[in-house]
């Protein structure tokens, strides 16, 4: 058993109690790595992230020397060594074509100082670290909407720093908005949501890559628009858009993490691939007007950010594959009785979509099938989807 | 006595009343007891067949009554009865 001195460096010394050497002991690097987990509890988990091997962007050293170009961990050490533990500080990353239709995958090399800095509060916790956070930067997010669910959505994750987040809205930004929609401030009036979006979320983190898709998300336009990500989140505010949605996340088999709002209440969930949908926990959209929207009944600006914080929520726990998640179940959020309720949501046998005997097996003529006149913008948004298929024709 | 909590767009037609105690031994029964304290309701939850529209969902004790009776569910005392009805806003 050798006693050796470990240099500590700066995004790892929460751990230390901001001790920059610290001792430790151990006959190879590995037994040194698990002394030092026994002196600080966590040390491991922030350097080694979940798995078992060094990571790629964390080189340990042994007298200045490389221990890959040793024996790895299996290095022996001996009395007064110096061990060093560092994060690399440079790596590219860049985006490379993916095979199969699946979204192009980001590939982070290692995480850079400013990273390792920005992204430090997850990284030292134990179900994140450098290989979680590098999962997260790695994956690709559809909103659609950048409204009252999409601006708290867009926020986190862009704080959490995913690689690449996608916006769908057609809109601009009117002033009725801004009682709760964060992305946009009174200097964005009258611009396109998705551009005032792009700014807040590079405002917030430059290192995202923000795609703008400023048109109504149509059948024409939706297998295109969602095979380009990972993971859907809905913020959409009619139900033609969420059957849609719904039914397009089905065929390409994108998880949907879905919520709605309307005056105090909530509902959010999780449809996994495979695993039941939208559709059987609504076989269909209510007739017109039998349902009021947002803009004809009201919605507490504070409600979206509840609701969609804990959409955004979901899709950091899915990407780095921890807890469970709300996927089975309906959250119901009643904000008047401050209360949480769960029901279960159970994959329907009579399913049209994804039951075994489906009678919906491409994207269908929504608004029609939703009697039209739904959601705020539907009108306008008829008149964008007329306007881009005069553009086409 | 079953608990029924009704739904904030359904409450304009249960003066704000939020939860709603009844006697009912089935769910259909209790959907007609709501009718008689709150006319306009039940046309609201259930189509002109009495079957649960298919935008609404109702769950007792946090099961989805499609997968147990439907609108014949029993209910027995304790029981608590969920109105839950689709949603789309999100702007």
């Amino acid at each position: 058993m050798a006693a050796v001195s470990v240099y500590i460096p700066t995004p790892f010394r929460k751990m230390t109690g901001n001790r920059q050497k610290v001792s430790a002991e151990g006959t190879d690097v590995g037994e040194v790595l698990t002394n030092l987990d026994k002196q600080f509890p966590g040390f491991r988990a922030l350097v080694f992230g979940s798995g078992t091997d060094v990571p790629a962007h964390i080189n340990i050293y042994v007298n200045k020397q490389e221990i890959s170009s040793l024996q790895g961990v299996l290095t022996k050490v001996n009395d007064g060594d110096e061990v060093a533990v560092i994060p690399a500080l440079a790596g590219g990353s860049g985006d490379e074509p993916g095979s199969n239709g699946t979204a192009p995958k980001k590939h982070i090399g290692a995480l850079t100082g400013e990273q390792v800095n920005r992204y430090s509060r997850h990284i030292i916790m134990p179900q994140v670290g450098p290989s979680g956070q590098r999962k997260i930067m790695e994956s690709s997010i559809l909103i659609i909407g950048a409204g009252g669910l999409g601006s708290p959505i867009a926020v986190y994750l862009a704080l959490a720093g995913i690689g690449k987040i996608g916006i769908v809205d057609f809109d601009t930004v009117d002033i009725s908005n801004l009682q709760r929609q964060i992305l946009h401030q009174n200097d964005d009036l009258g611009k396109h949501k998705a551009d005032s979006a792009k700014e807040t979320i590079n405002a917030y983190n430059p290192d995202v890559e923000v795609i703008t898709h400023k048109m109504p998300i149509t059948s024409d336009n939706a297998l295109e628009i969602i095979s380009g990500y990972d993971y859907v989140v809905n913020g959409a505010d009619n139900f033609a858009a969420r059957y849609l949605v719904n039914d397009t996340c089905f065929f390409l088999k994108k998880p949907l993490i879905d919520g709605s709002i309307l005056l105090f209440d909530g509902q959010v969930t999780v449809y996994l691939p495979d695993q039941g949908c939208y559709r059987c926990l609504y076989p269909a959209p209510p007739p017109p007007g039998m349902v009021p929207s947002c803009a004809e009944a009201g919605v507490l600006g504070a409600l979206c950010g509840t609701v969609g914080t804990i959409q955004a929520t979901e899709v950091l726990k899915l990407i780095l594959g921890v807890g469970d998640s709300l996927h089975g179940r309906l959250l119901l959020y009643d904000a008047l009785a401050m209360e949480f309720r769960q029901v279960r949501i159970r994959k329907d046998p009579n399913c049209v979509l994804c039951g075994p005997n489906p009678t919906v097996t491409a994207l269908i003529d929504y608004d029609a099938w939703c009697g039209g006149a739904f959601g705020d913008h539907n009108e306008e948004q008829q008149k964008a989807v007329d306007a881009a298929k005069a553009l086409k024709a | 006595m079953a608990s029924i909590r009704i739904p904030m767009p359904l409450r304009k037609l249960t003066n704000d009343i939020d939860v709603v105690n009844s006697e009912a031994a089935t769910l259909a029964e209790a959907v007609d007891k709501l009718e008689t304290e709150f006319p306009g309701i039940k046309e609201r939850i259930v189509d002109e067949q009495g079957e649960i529209r298919r935008f609404v969902n109702i769950y007792v004790n946090g099961e989805d009554v499609r997968f147990l009776d439907n609108i014949k569910t029993a209910l027995k005392p304790g029981d608590e009865v969920s109105i839950v009805p689709a949603v789309a806003g999100g702007m």
